[in-house]
């Protein structure tokens, strides 16, 4: 349903710079498919997100929306068209959320501009805010009068009142309590059975994203180090990034916490500015081979649906 | 560590003024942080984590918020209600913040190193060299590669985990002697998390540094915090040392929240469990347990008065507002056997 090629985003940055936040991401999702995106803080998940939605220009690569391209630059008119199939839960709930609007404007604009009747609007926008668990009374306040996770919400209850096919969820429910949580991933998986709905799902919540996710990827300074079924990324990691992050993993356990060694500090993290070839991990990997810093690793299929690009895996 | 008393919140209680009418954000709220000491608070979503801290730091926007009771000291001295001048006295540099919102501290318009070192120039005097400078090391120690680039960029330009840990860095440009970090790590990957909860552990054990610190997160909770408090509808459900909360929950509440964590059991996707039911409305709290209408173990008693914070003698440190934990109650079978079930994964 989704499908990416070579996805580029580079920032200018000052004179001379270029910063490559997303450097050739090339990724497929299938519809009615939960794709889990994790990776570094800076990885470039966002900005993916965003030129997947027309929010940033791509600077190179194609992208595809059931088998048909995706403008390269989104004109209003495209905007109009993609949003009332294609929608994204942003990282901020804050910022994302008109401060003058009322939660009724903010959650009912998809069906407004639809044409639909306000009393219906009203009706409907009640319905969604029970569905994320807060009360259709909330929907005469404005933004700033709610806590960070219920504006987290009211994020979700606007991307999918209209029904999307795909949506991007960027961080949806960092803000949330472990209940509330269990109770939007319930709600995702229903509208995932129910309407069909396909998600790119973005988050830092390991345990969360292997639970929720059908396939999990893995960024690391704007590529893709590894994508495959999410318990065979989870249980046998096999990119050396992916290795750290699963074994950084924390467990609501103290004791467990109290034995666990403290975070490896190895090397300085590798900037995105300026980039040269090889891998972007060779200055931070506890195996990288003598050739690792000079070329650059492709995916390759280890299993399968499995890839990863790493050197160790290379035929002999 | 562990005599001196850093910040003593007793009976605070919050209101906000609306539309819909009088919302009681924070009903009576008692806690107390030494030296050295990382108190973690957790709790539902929109419980009043977030107020209780923002009226501390004296930010509450006054009208339409209202401070209705209580106190918060300082080292001693009493900082509710301070006037705007003495308020930025202690501010940045007796107390840190991390927003749980990065934009609400941070300026768009003002490049992040312009920013921190602001911050420095205003509170330590620093001439603008040596400020800048500073705000490079701390850019450096919270992780963020090309910390020299990096500061002469806008809060536009960075990601959700750079922004985050740019605050980490303004919070801490000041050696403040608390640190309240509201919700700091969401943002961040799990390897960078554990760097700065490792470097926020070491500015606790070194400098004898406090934290509150506020999460969902219950593994960041196991990882860095010594007590815990469990909020609910405004008030404090359950308090008590990390293993007390996390093996030996007193409150129905804080087992329902272990329960619907997802476990990492390969083919095992159980469906997640929710706690059943919708939080009270905080327009009109319920008079008996904030709880019972979702509490499985809810009597009658419940539903008619607001139960204390009890504890068992033996434990004073440790206690529930659960008509449960009164001296006499009936032991629960129910109670143990989830504290069970949640210690030793699903
Ligand atoms: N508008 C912009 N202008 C310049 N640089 C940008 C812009 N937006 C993002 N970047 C840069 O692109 C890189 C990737 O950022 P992005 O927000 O996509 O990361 P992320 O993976 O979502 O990180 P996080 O997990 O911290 O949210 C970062 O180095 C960031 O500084
Ligand atoms: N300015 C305001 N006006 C009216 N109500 C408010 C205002 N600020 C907060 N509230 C209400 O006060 C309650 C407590 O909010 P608070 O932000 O402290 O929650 P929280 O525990 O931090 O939640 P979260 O975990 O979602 O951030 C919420 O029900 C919220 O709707
Ligand atoms: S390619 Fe080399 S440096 Fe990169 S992850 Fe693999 S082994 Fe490590
Ligand atoms: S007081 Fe009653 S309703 Fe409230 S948590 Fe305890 S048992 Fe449940
Ligand atoms: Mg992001
Ligand atoms: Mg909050």
């Amino acid at each position: 349903m989704i499908e990416t090629k070579n996805l580029k985003k580079h920032f200018q940055i000052g004179r001379n710079q270029t910063l490559h936040a997303v450097d050739g991401i090339s990724i497929s999702i299938a519809e009615n498919e939960i794709l889990g995106l994790v990776g570094e803080s800076g990885s470039g998940k966002s900005t993916f997100g965003k030129t997947l939605i027309g929010l940033h220009e791509r600077t190179a690569g194609d992208a595809f929306f059931n088998g048909l391209p995706l403008p390269q630059k989104y004109t209003a008119k495209d905007h109009l068209r993609y949003s009332a199939d294609i929608q994204m839960i942003f990282q901020d709930p804050y910022a994302s959320l008109n401060p003058r609007m009322t939660v009724l404007d903010i959650i009912g604009e998809g069906l407004a501009l639809k044409g639909i009747p306000r009393a219906d609007i009203q009706e409907e926008v009640g319905f969604w805010l029970r569905r994320v668990g807060l009360h259709p009374d909330h929907m005469s306040r404005f933004p700033h009068e709610f806590s960070g996770g219920q504006r987290q919400r009211i994020g979700i209850a606007r991307a999918m009142i209209i029904k999307p096919k795909f949506v991007v969820c960027d961080e949806p429910i960092s803000a949330l309590d472990v209940s509330v949580q269990a109770q939007v991933v319930n709600l995702l998986e229903d509208l995932k059975a129910s309407l069909g709905l396909t998600l790119l799902f973005i988050a830092h919540d390991l345990s969360m994203v292997r639970y929720i996710s059908d396939r999990m990827a893995v960024m690391y300074l704007g590529t893709l180090v590894e994508s495959g079924p999410s318990d065979a990324v989870f249980f046998e990691p096999k990119h050396p990034y992916t290795r750290l992050l699963i074994q950084s993993n924390p467990e609501a356990d103290p004791v467990l916490e109290r034995t666990r060694p403290s975070a490896a500090l190895t090397g300085e993290i590798t900037s995105p500015i300026n980039m040269g070839p090889g891998c972007r991990f060779a200055d931070r990997c506890p195996e990288a081979l003598s050739h690792c810093k000079s070329v650059t690793p492709e995916p390759r299929l280890i299993a399968s649906d499995h890839l990863v690009a790493c050197h160790l895996y290379d035929e002999a | 560590m562990g005599t001196h008393r850093l910040l003593e919140v007793s009976n605070l209680s919050v209101e906000f003024e609306t539309y819909g009418g009088v919302v009681q954000a924070v009903r009576g709220v008692d806690f107390s942080v030494d030296a050295g000491e990382v108190l973690a608070i957790v709790g539902e979503s929109g419980c009043g984590k977030s107020v209780t801290v923002q009226s501390i730091m004296g930010i509450i926007p006054m009208p339409p918020g209202k401070i209705t009771g209580g106190s918060a000291k300082l080292k001693g001295s009493e900082i509710l209600g301070l006037d705007a001048e003495a308020a930025n006295q202690f501010r940045g540099k007796e107390i840190g913040m991390i927003f749980q919102d990065p934009m609400t501290s941070l300026n768009p318009t003002m490049t992040i190193g312009a920013q921190i070192a602001e911050t420095l120039k205003v509170h330590r005097g620093l001439s603008t060299k040596q400020a800048s400078e500073i705000a490079s090391e701390l850019l450096i120690r919270t992780r963020i590669p090309e910390a020299q680039k990096r500061l002469n960029q806008y809060p536009f330009e960075f990601s959700g985990g750079m922004l985050q840990r740019a605050m980490i860095a303004q919070s801490l440009a000041c050696s403040p002697s608390l640190l309240i970090a509201d919700e700091p790590t969401t943002a961040l990957d799990v390897t960078i998390q554990a760097q700065i909860l490792d470097l926020l552990k070491e500015l606790q054990s070194r400098d004898g540094m406090a934290i509150i610190l506020i999460t969902h997160d219950l593994a960041v909770v196991a990882r860095t915090a010594h007590n815990v408090c469990v909020m609910y509808a405004g008030q404090i459900v359950e308090q008590g040392s990390v293993d007390d909360i996390f093996y030996k929950s007193a409150h129905p509440y804080t087992l329902g929240l272990k329960l619907a964590m997802p476990s990492n059991v390969s083919q095992q996707n159980k469906k997640l469990e929710p706690i059943p039911g919708s939080p009270p409305d905080l327009f009109s709290p319920p008079s008996g347990c904030g709880y019972a209408a979702r509490c499985p173990h809810a009597m009658r008693i419940c539903h008619k008065e607001n139960p204390p914070l009890f504890s068992d003698p033996s434990q004073p440190f440790h206690a529930a507002r659960c008509w449960l934990q009164a001296p006499g109650a009936p032991k629960t079978q129910g109670l143990y056997q989830h504290n069970l079930i949640a210690s030793h994964g699903q």
